[in-house]
């Protein structure tokens, strides 16, 4: 499955140019963090490795492979929850694992105890808060145990606390074993979280630097002026 | 209206229409309570089989994609409109004694009249379903698709979330059903005693000129239908604070 090799990715949904012959190679460990402004492609991307869209141009490889051999999952921005118990959220997505119904009850039950949920495993996931959804949604892809686990902002819209505790669990899932590639516009996060940092502008991979050469000396002008909290259309006023 | 003014409303049309509805019981004419007993058989039946096809039809028709989809979709939200005299018609073609399901000798009989009130509210539960569904589906597909659920496992889950927001469908089913009248005039026959349910009496005994007797078995009709209403929008609203 790794290394992963995105060679002229391209995709213009409707017709606008987001992705513009990105390149990019991710090893199989540690958590890659993708940095860019919005409408940058970073959603974009996520989707495109997860199979969601279809690429207008350029190729995918997965440890030379055309698909992922091992598993994959992906937590969105808003994650999907059904109008039933917490516990059930859980447990219906081993269900095309083939695993016996002890063995999806044990499964579920320990991702719920490792995320802090196992005391509302019976009440319904849509009356959890944010933060508490947003971590029954990465036990959810933790118990599928992902080789990749995909993060689309996981962490946009929380509060300090239910942040800390999100960065947590993705902590934790790295130490099981998976890769992560989580988009952010956090820095703050970033720096907390990344081995390495991926950041997005025009289309294309501008830099892919180790966490801490990238927060240290960012080399291309758009990541020093992202850095700097300004936004491509101040930098294009000013100038 | 806020709540409180619609809940008042709510309370006022069911007192007074279960009142007249009382009065006309209470003076327990079996002839009457027969009648009443036989609609709610016909109907809760035909809504039991219409319920049991039609939402899984609807669920898959929701997850699915294949040539002539939209084709069947569109058929289907057409059939919502079906004229109630032509199943009547064409469940009578199909149960009269030169008809394929002659041999039964159905016709005329209660299993007739069921058999007319499915055919109708059968792709109405489906129709509305399928919308219910379909936007349920679209929310949730990039994750169900990611993690391998199957259209089948698909169907029984989106079954299970939506359950709330399908009692729509099924009310709009038991709405059909009972407020049907052309139909198992037709299949049924109208005869007293055997086929007789509160749509026809209620026909028969205007047409006859006994106008009381009408307007009580209306009210009667209308306060069961407005007591399931009721129920059901108890029901919604008791999931939604529990369930979200």
């Amino acid at each position: 499955m790794f290394p992963l090799r995105i060679s002229g990715l391209c995709c213009q949904p409707n017709g606008r140019i987001v992705l513009d012959g990105l390149d990019l190679e991710l090893s199989g460990e540690g958590i890659s963090v993708i940095l860019g402004a919005n409408g940058s492609g970073k959603t974009l991307l996520l989707r495109l490795l997860a199979g969601l869209l279809p690429a207008d141009g350029g190729t995918i490889r997965w440890g030379g492979a055309a698909r992922p051999d091992g598993r994959l999952a992906m937590v969105f921005q808003q994650p999907m929850m059904l109008r039933l118990s917490v516990h059930a959220n859980v447990e219906f997505a081993l269900h095309p694992q083939g695993l016996s119904a002890a063995e999806r009850n044990a499964r579920t039950n320990h991702v719920l105890a490792r995320v802090g949920l196992a005391h509302r495993a019976g009440d319904c996931a849509r009356l959890l808060s944010g933060g508490e959804r947003q971590r029954l949604a990465l036990a959810r892809a933790w118990a599928m145990r992902p080789r990749l686990l995909l993060l689309d902002e996981p962490t946009a819209s929380l509060d300090p606390s239910a942040t800390e505790a999100v960065e947590r669990i993705i902590r934790e899932i790295r130490t099981d074993g998976a890769k992560i590639l989580m988009s952010t516009h956090n820095l703050g996060q970033a720096t907390r979280l990344a081995d390495d940092v991926v950041f997005l502008a025009d289309g294309r991979v501008q830099e892919h630097e180790s966490a801490q050469r990238f927060f240290a000396r960012p080399q291309s002008a758009a990541a020093r002026a992202f850095m700097q909290g300004e936004l491509p259309w101040r930098i294009a006023f000013d100038h | 209206m806020n709540m409180r003014h619609r809940n008042s409303a709510w309370l006022i049309a069911l007192t007074v229409f279960g009142s007249a509805g009382y009065l006309l019981l209470a003076d327990c004419d079996p002839r009457l309570l027969e009648i009443v007993g036989l609609s709610l058989f016909v109907s809760l039946s035909a809504l039991c089989i219409g319920t049991l096809l039609g939402l899984p039809l609807g669920a898959w028709l929701a997850v699915s994609r294949f040539p002539g989809r939209t084709a069947l979709v569109v058929a289907l939200n057409a059939l919502m409109g079906l004229p109630s005299v032509v199943v009547g018609v064409l469940v009578y073609l199909a149960l009269s004694r030169s008809g394929p399901l002659g041999s039964f000798g159905l016709l005329y009989s209660p299993t007739a009249m069921v058999i007319a009130q499915s055919a109708l509210v059968l792709p109405l539960i489906a129709a509305v379903a399928r919308q219910i569904i379909e936007d349920a589906w679209q929310e949730y597909a990039p994750e169900f698709s990611l993690i391998g659920i199957g259209r089948l496992h698909a169907v029984g889950l989106l079954l299970a979330d939506c359950r709330f927001s399908l009692t729509v469908a099924t009310l709009a089913g038991l709405g059909r059903a009972m407020s049907e009248v052309g139909a198992v005039m037709i299949v049924g026959g109208n005869i007293e005693g055997y086929t007789r349910v509160m749509t026809t009496a209620i026909a028969l005994e205007t047409s006859k000129g006994d106008l009381a007797l009408s307007i009580l078995l209306g009210c009667v009709l209308m306060t069961i239908i407005l007591g399931l209403n009721v129920i059901a929008h108890a029901l919604r609203t008791w999931a939604s604070r529990r369930y979200g």
